[in-house]
């Protein structure tokens, strides 16, 4: 089949992007973040915490980890919901212990059905990011607009009735946003986004929503459920990455240096198994005691930047 | 190519045993190209009858953002760590770049690095194109390069792996020397070409899928550490091979910054190129060189 003769024509190809989310910038080039304490290395621990109603609704697009098999899927139902009713329990027992605070991307339908939870995450300091309604709860530029709003305003006036939290922070499911998304979420408040993945300290939108990436290469979901590594080799490849980044903090050919982040992105049904959560154990004890690292919640890291 | 025959004729079979002689310069027996690929993805591209650019309604945050971290944050850790260990870069470029984020090319240039063309965007694809567009892409590339680094392109690599049953003998009109798109061969080989005028020529130089970064990670799921040991091994046969039979190799890297820039991977990539990088048999070159030397030696 042949092309239309404007395939060879590129209306937005221009200096910047070809578009009018934000602006270019070199991370590098940046003036220097510097973290509480003169740490160099922000770790961001961020668990989903996400209901699959065992009906699919597939409006948009079938959210990871949702339903796999034919109506009634008991399998991945249940797997799924090992997570929040074991497996994140595990989690709060290591963070603990570790003395580690983390944000936890909710459901709005978690903290309606699971309320002791989320009184568990709030009791020990961590932060409640809002994570949509449940795992139905998509969104791409296919949602009418008025759905879209409502979408957004139900996962949060929901979360703010269970729990009594006003997230800051939204993150979205498969981080799908819609053309109007950026806009919507700073009609509601929210301060800031987790769903690009383009740098590695926050940045500003135009319309003043803030990104603060999450890194899709480095969660659990990516390592160890698609890429199949073991959770020893997760916990590798975060200590790689903090070296790294701690070396990079110090200022290079490159970079004159400054703070850095690494987030990590956890899932309780993955990395809260009885084989799995002690590579992680084991990992926020060393983390803990690093002098380079700030272990901090999203929401910190956002104001410790904005005042910057 | 012929078109529409079963054997699409691109070049004449040539068993690896007994291959004529071939030293690199200084007599080294590998000859070791980096190609970093660097691209840019449109947001809101036009959707073609042949392939759909992104697999969400636009925008594809995660697929858009995920390649736009190499032109914020990880081409200068990618960059930094080939030029400490002395490896020029030979770049597959979305040429479009240029205008978008001219700086970024611009680091390339300031590193003494050889530019090619990767297509205009890495989400416009051949497939389909008339002969006037494929020239339009063709004639665009080698201006728009021109301009932004002085460099006249002598290689293609097609936009996203996507071409035409032209694209070879286009390339060879144009005075083209090389291709990165057919994957047959260990070492430089000639490519048959039908140019309209002239005795234009072309060659195809081995570039990679197998020990790409995408492949290494993205296909098959290795950790920054396993596609380290991936290449050192490709570059330590490949050495011993060109040694051992007097007929020299060649070895590329294809990366992109998005993916071995990753905080968990450069580190490990660093050893990669500590390991190649010391070994004498070991040619750090550009594309052009490579098939520079190998030409003369036809």
């Amino acid at each position: 089949m042949s092309l239309p003769e404007d395939y060879t024509r590129y209306p937005h190809r221009r200096e910047g992007y070809d578009h009018q989310f934000y602006e270019w910038s070199n991370m590098h080039a940046r003036a220097p973040v510097s973290w509480p304490g003169q740490k160099s290395v922000a770790v961001w621990f961020c668990v989903s915490l996400e209901w699959f109603p065992i009906v699919p609704e597939d409006k948009l697009f079938r959210a990871p980890g949702h339903m796999v098999t034919p109506y009634p899927d008991y399998r991945h139902y249940t797997v799924r919901d090992y997570g929040n009713r074991v497996g994140v329990w595990r989690m709060l027992d290591a963070f603990k212990a570790a003395g580690v605070t983390a944000s936890f991307a909710t459901n709005a339908a978690v903290a309606e059905r699971y309320p002791e939870l989320v009184e568990a995450v709030l009791a020990d300091g961590h932060e409640i990011i809002a994570h949509s309604t449940d795992m139905n709860g998509t969104i791409t530029s296919d949602l009418p607009e008025d759905e879209e709003r409502e979408l957004i305003a139900d996962s949060l006036s929901r979360m703010e009735t269970a729990s009594g939290v006003k997230p800051q922070g939204w993150h979205s499911i498969a981080r799908s946003q819609s053309w109007r998304t950026a806009d919507i979420l700073v009609e509601h408040g929210l301060v800031y986004t987790c769903d690009w993945v383009n740098d590695e300290l926050p940045y500003r939108f135009k319309n003043g929503l803030i990104n603060l990436p999450l890194n899709t290469e480095l969660s659990d979901r990516m390592i160890v459920a698609t890429q199949q590594h073991s959770a020893e080799g997760w916990a590798q490849m975060m200590r790689d990455s903090f070296n790294w980044l701690a070396t990079e903090a110090k200022g290079t050919n490159y970079t004159q240096g400054g703070g850095r982040m690494l987030p990590i992105q956890l899932t309780p049904y993955i990395m809260g198994l009885p084989y799995r959560i002690g590579a992680l154990e084991e990992l926020l004890k060393d983390f803990a005691n690093r002098e380079e690292a700030w272990i901090a919640t999203g929401g910190q890291i956002v104001a410790e930047w904005e005042k910057q | 190519m012929q078109e529409g025959a079963p054997d699409p004729g691109l070049y004449d079979y040539q068993a690896y045993r007994d291959r004529p002689k071939l030293q690199w310069p200084g007599g080294k027996t590998c000859a070791v190209w980096v190609a970093p690929n660097l691209e840019y993805y449109e947001i809101d591209p036009p959707i073609g009858p042949h392939r759909k650019p992104w697999p969400k309604a636009h925008p594809d945050v995660v697929g858009y953002s995920y390649r736009d971290h190499s032109n914020r944050v990880s081409h200068w850790r990618m960059a930094d760590v080939m030029s400490r260990h002395g490896f020029p870069g030979s770049v597959s470029l979305s040429v479009a770049l240029c205008d978008h984020h001219p700086e970024v090319v611009a680091d390339g240039v300031d590193r003494g690095w050889e530019f090619f063309s990767h297509g205009i965007y890495n989400t416009r694809y051949s497939y389909g194109m008339s002969e006037e567009q494929e020239r339009a892409i063709i004639e665009d590339s080698i201006e728009t390069v021109e301009r932004a680094t002085g460099q006249r392109i002598r290689g293609w690599l097609a936009p996203a792996l996507t071409h035409t049953p032209r694209t070879l003998d286009l390339l060879a009109q144009y005075d083209f020397h090389y291709t990165c798109d057919l994957y047959h061969d260990d070492q430089v080989q000639e490519v048959k070409v039908a140019p309209k005028t002239g005795n234009a020529q072309l060659a195809s130089i081995p570039y990679s899928l197998e020990v790409n970064d995408h492949y290494g990670f993205n296909v098959y799921g290795m950790s920054g550490r396993e596609y380290a040991d991936c290449l050192i091994q490709q570059f330590d046969r490949l050495a011993e091979e060109g040694e051992r039979t007097g007929s020299g190799t060649v070895m590329c890297i294809p990366l992109h910054a998005y993916l071995i820039g990753q905080p968990h991977r450069i580190g490990p990539f660093e050893e990669a190129l500590r390991h190649i990088a010391a070994d004498p048999r070991c040619w750090k070159a550009r594309a052009g060189e490579i098939v520079d030397h190998w030409r003369a030696a036809q």
